[in-house]
């Protein structure tokens, strides 16, 4: 019998497929289409203190074997997250989710942070760090091992719930910017979010985007994530939550020999919208053929 | 939203760049003004299409798309032969609401943006509404459905903005010419802004924009309405004139 449980952080998930933040809304596009329970929770749209627009359009360009976003972080603000969509979301989710913030100051993510850790049905609080700091030059929290500390440190002072920190792969050196947060006391990280990237239009010799550049994400990028899982879970004695162009129970099952505890699935949603499920039901076929009793078992496990 | 996987049954060039295409398969619920998202080998993100037209009779199911090869995507569509199988989402975005058409609607279309029009016409006359449409392109060469539109029973102009066929110049050209309850458009974005300013009467808007998903996920296609933010994908690609904001 395959046994796809997991434990994150303290919290025991039925198997370990997260859809990741940004490409599951707040679950509903969903739920229409399959019962979201089978997840074994999923990262909410990446909520900040005050309700966001984004980025203008257009905001996605085609990549071979990816895609570029530069949505911008668009959402409506944590105080509407809480009053709205979580509630919303409790009609046709049961589990706890993992809320994902931003910010663009360490008191904003202070702030939205426990906000969210003070509601019932968050289980985590996954801190994105690749955000620009509107008071450090621009640059992303997420780059620097101090500036991502000094987020992980304000944010743990004022919550509870296990913190996930969620770095940037456009460092020199992540492997330095993980031991900083585990040492300021995050309880796990995740990673990677999307590699900066761009396309030019050949027509109009205009970038395809309007923001010039943006998150690559998809397959293509999954050699990148496993090898930075890689570093990091050796690095790091905290958990690790693997992402990047996830899209196979395979996949799956590779980030986690490379020491995810629990693997997120990103823009194979937006491709196939019933890919989590899919990935789910296809892992007791896939652990049967490599002769895996237990996922949890295996994290960690490429020799 | 729902999946489905379709046959190809028809792949012909109506224009020198405009194709037709047939999809067999399931057509339950697809709603005039929809759009469908079209998976292709070699593609990354699927192609979102409009619905042109529903066949639903006991010989045959299919869905109509027309569509215009700009890029990769459209390239590898025209190549599809006959008897390929997709994966199709359809079902997707809100479409145009005939209620509120009045007795004498007036449609207009430009470019690739006509063929939504054509479910809208054939839905609109089974509803006993005298329709008017007006088609509007750059050049004879580039004019489709002229026919397959007065076939319905609907009144036809055509516009040419070189003159090479029917009225010269804009859709809106022929617009000033007509009374009219109410309007339905799709196309280019300055035709949209155009008939906005040279309209009368209330009407509805077809959209489009690069998206992600296509189902109202990833927030790739986001725009902002008097009645605040709304995804092309989702709340459109249809949006009513009151609440348009014209960003550029």
């Amino acid at each position: 019998m395959a046994e796809m449980k997991v434990n994150l952080c303290g919290i025991e998930l039925d198997n370990p497929i997260i859809p990741a933040s940004g490409t599951f809304g707040f679950g509903y596009e969903f739920a229409e289409v399959y019962d979201i329970n089978l997840l074994g929770t999923f990262s909410f749209k990446g909520t900040t203190k005050d309700p966001r627009f984004g980025n203008p359009t257009p905001r996605i360009a085609e990549c071979p074997m990816g895609m570029i976003n530069a949505v911008g972080l668009q959402n409506p603000g944590v105080d509407k997250v809480i009053s709205e969509e979580l509630p919303k979301l409790a009609k046709c989710f049961n589990k706890k989710v993992m809320a994902n913030v931003s910010g663009f100051a360490i008191e904003d993510y202070a702030y939205t942070c426990e906000r969210l850790d003070a509601c019932e049905q968050v289980g985590w609080l996954e801190v994105n760090v690749s955000c620009p700091n509107v008071h450090g030059g621009g640059m992303s929290f997420g780059t620097s091992p101090e500036a991502a500390a000094a987020v992980t440190r304000a944010v743990k002072k004022v919550t509870t719930k296990p913190v996930i920190i969620k770095l940037s792969p456009n460092v020199t050196d992540i492997v330095s910017i993980a031991k900083a947060c585990e040492e300021a006391g995050a309880d796990g990280i995740s990673l990677i979010n999307t590699l900066l990237g761009m396309r030019i239009d050949l027509r109009t010799k205009k970038p395809v985007i309007a923001n010039k550049m943006g998150g690559f994400s998809g397959s293509a990028i999954f050699p990148v994530a496993v090898r930075m899982v890689y570093q990091v879970a050796n690095a790091v004695k905290i958990p690790v939550v693997g992402m990047g162009g996830v899209s196979s129970a395979e996949d799956v099952i590779e980030m986690m020999l490379a020491g995810a505890t629990a693997v997120e699935v990103g823009a194979a949603n937006l491709i196939n919208p019933y890919a989590c499920r899919d990935i789910i039901n296809d892992l007791p076929r896939v652990m049967e053929k490599y002769r895996i009793n237990s996922l949890s078992e295996i994290i960690g496990g490429v020799q | 939203m729902k999946q489905g996987f379709y046959t190809v049954t028809e792949n012909t060039a109506l224009t020198s760049s405009v194709y037709r295409m047939k999809l067999e398969g399931d057509v339950t619920g697809i709603a005039c003004g929809q759009f469908i998202n079209i998976l292709l080998d070699g593609c990354y993100l699927r192609r979102p299409i409009s619905v042109c037209d529903v066949i639903n009779t006991d010989r045959e199911q299919a869905i109509v798309i027309l569509y215009k090869v700009v890029g990769k995507g459209t390239e590898k569509m025209a190549a599809l032969s006959i008897g390929t199988t997709l994966d199709v989402l359809t079902q997707l975005g809100n479409g145009y609401d005939t209620s509120c058409s009045g007795e004498a609607p007036l449609l207009l279309g430009g470019g690739v943006g006509v063929p939504p029009l054509y479910l809208l016409a054939k839905n609109l006359i089974a509803e006993g509404k005298k329709v008017s449409v007006i088609l509007g392109f750059n050049t004879k060469d580039e004019v489709f459905y002229e026919e397959e539109f007065k076939a319905l029973g609907a009144d036809v102009t055509v516009t040419t903005v070189d003159g090479s066929y029917g009225t010269k110049g804009f859709v809106t050209t022929a617009m000033a010419e007509k009374t009219y309850t109410y309007f339905y458009t799709c196309g280019p974005e300055p035709m949209l802004k155009a008939i906005y300013s040279a309209s009368n009467t209330s009407g509805q808007f077809s959209f489009e924009e690069r998206m992600g998903c296509g189902f109202g996920a990833c927030m790739g296609c986001s725009c902002k309405t008097v009645t605040g933010y709304k995804r092309i994908c989702k709340e459109g690609p249809v949006l009513v004139k009151e609440e348009i904001l014209w960003q550029k």
